[in-house]
């Protein structure tokens, strides 16, 4: 198949989502026209646009500083998370010391540590947005990976036992490999919480150039399209951010039945 | 020396407890080098119990397993065994030949060895062609045929085999028999094979183990003497369908007790 002809293919297939999502902005600008919705309530489609050519520089800059924040965030988290795990699956007993607790610490609304962090951190540094999005996305990829590790089968660590392999080589060739689409779904689920964490954070204070700043600013400046605009940027970070995870994963487990047929 | 001997032995699980099972009981065997062991009983009968002690996955709870002439840990370590279960346990993120590689890999044979000593096992199979492929593109008959060759990439003098057939089809069945009898031929491993089949216990074996249950024991020990090499006529050989028939009652007389 040409190159071509796998684009008109794909486009086909996106054909129905494509329509829903222009339907909708028309539907949205037509509301607003027609019913004379305020700005501070709805802006319309063409306003929040407007404003994205009009305010690009300072959008692109908030966007840009929470969005390495959330991943700077998401891979301190991430690689804490994948250590801990594989300490986990190799000590029992930080495996059962730790657990309970991760479990019971995933099941809390742990963005409530936001407004906490700027005392622990100051106001103006960058590393309290950091700290609170790490300790988000930490738990569940934790969580997930040790499942991941631990849900071989029976039969499989017994071939590795009859090869003579020590736990490492187990936990290297075997428990590791097993686990990362249980890693991948995890830090799909953390993508998203990264943005949401970094975002969440930044409403209670910090640089002006951060999104959650920027819209709390806007929104108490009664510049709705400006914050609207800002909304739309983050939908589109918290979008990429998942495609990026998705990529790797491809390339990563291209075995895996969840990648294979896709 | 034989290559295994089995002495008193026993395996009761959870003893003391009121799950206690006594899986296996009295088993004496002796296995020469080279020789073809088929065990077969009904369900339940400790059969994967008996392959799982000489193996070293679980420990005997009376009585001595001695492995070409060492401790079945000792064995182990020294990779005296290759293991074949019912499913072919191949890992889905290896290519075949990755698969193949994998207890090459775990002894630490550098790169090149390994994948030279990995493709010659696959040639023995004959699924050289297939070494780029996931397991999951292979049938269910390729997939064991994949164990087998990993099995026997580190060159084991004993080849342990779980009801490795029990989920294919008849004739991809007695086509894995043949490919079993001739990759032994040409290497000289010993073979302890579970199975829950008369006629593949009769065509593959030197003798047929007949195993009871409750306590899973030794009640009979039937020597096939069907001349070698065997092939796809020794199964309509008048002298087979006698020994199925010894086999057959054997098993009777069990499942009657």
């Amino acid at each position: 198949m040409t190159y071509r002809a796998e684009f008109l293919r794909r486009l086909y297939f996106r054909l129905p989502a494509i329509g829903i999502f222009v339907g909708g902005l028309i539907v949205w600008e037509g509301m607003v026209r027609i019913f004379d919705i305020k700005g501070f309530i709805l802006p319309a489609p063409t306003a929040i646009a407007a404003t994205f050519a009009t305010e690009t520089s300072d959008l692109l800059a908030a966007g840009a500083g929470t969005f390495s924040t959330a991943l700077a965030g998401l891979l301190l988290g991430g690689f804490v998370a994948v250590f801990t795990a594989l300490a986990a699956a190799r000590w029992r007993f930080v495996r059962d010391g730790a657990l309970p607790f991760a479990i019971a610490a995933n099941s809390t609304p742990i963005v409530v540590l936001a407004p906490i962090a700027n005392s622990w951190f100051g106001l103006r540094s960058p590393l309290g947005s950091i700290f609170v999005v790490a300790i988000l996305v930490f738990f569940p990829v934790m969580i997930n990976l040790v499942r991941g590790l631990l849900s071989v089968e029976a039969s499989e660590i017994e071939l590795m036992e009859s090869y003579a392999a020590g736990r490492l080589a187990t936990l290297w060739k075997l428990q590791f490999p097993h686990a990362t689409p249980y890693l991948f779904s995890a830090l799909k689920v953390a993508a998203a919480l990264s943005l949401i964490g970094a975002i969440v954070k930044e409403f209670f204070g910090g640089s002006q150039e951060r999104l959650g700043q920027y819209i709390t600013t806007k929104a108490g400046l009664l510049q709705f399209e400006e914050a609207w605009a800002a909304i739309v940027l983050a939908s589109l970070f918290g979008i990429a951010l998942y495609n990026i995870v998705v990529l790797i994963e491809r390339r990563v487990i291209p075995w895996h039945v969840s990648v294979r047929n896709a | 020396m034989s290559a295994l001997s089995l002495r008193g032995v026993e395996k009761v699980f959870n003893p003391g407890s009121d799950q206690e099972v006594r899986a296996v009981h009295g088993i004496d065997l002796q296995v020469e080098k080279g020789e073809f062991i088929s065990v077969i009983g009904p369900s339940g009968c400790g059969k994967s119990t008996l392959l799982r002690l000489i193996g070293d996955l679980t420990p005997p709870s009376a009585g001595t397993v001695s492995v070409n002439g060492k401790t079945p840990a000792k064995a182990r370590l020294d990779r005296d065994y290759g293991m074949v279960f019912q499913s072919a346990t191949l890992l889905e993120w290896r290519r075949v030949q990755a698969n193949v590689e994998l207890p090459l890999e775990i002894m630490g044979m550098d790169a090149a060895e390994r994948s030279r000593q990995a493709a010659a096992m696959l040639e023995l199979v004959q699924l050289d062609r297939f070494a780029n492929h996931y397991p999951w593109q292979l049938s269910g008959g390729m997939q064991q045929r994949v164990a087998i060759a990993r099995a026997l990439a580190f060159k084991p003098s004993i080849l342990l085999m779980d009801e490795p057939f029990g989920a294919l089809d008849e004739m991809t069945r007695e086509r894995m028999q043949s490919e079993l009898l001739r990759i032994r031929a040409e290497t000289g491993t010993t073979v302890v094979f579970v199975t829950h089949s008369i006629p593949e216990a009769v065509f593959l074996s030197t003798r047929v183990v007949i195993m009871s249950s409750r306590p899973g024991t030794i009640t009979q020990v039937v020597d096939i003497d069907l001349p070698e090499p065997r092939s796809d006529e020794t199964r309509e050989e008048q002298r087979f369908f006698e020994l199925l028939t010894g086999v057959r009652e054997g098993l009777r007389a069990v499942e009657g007790s």
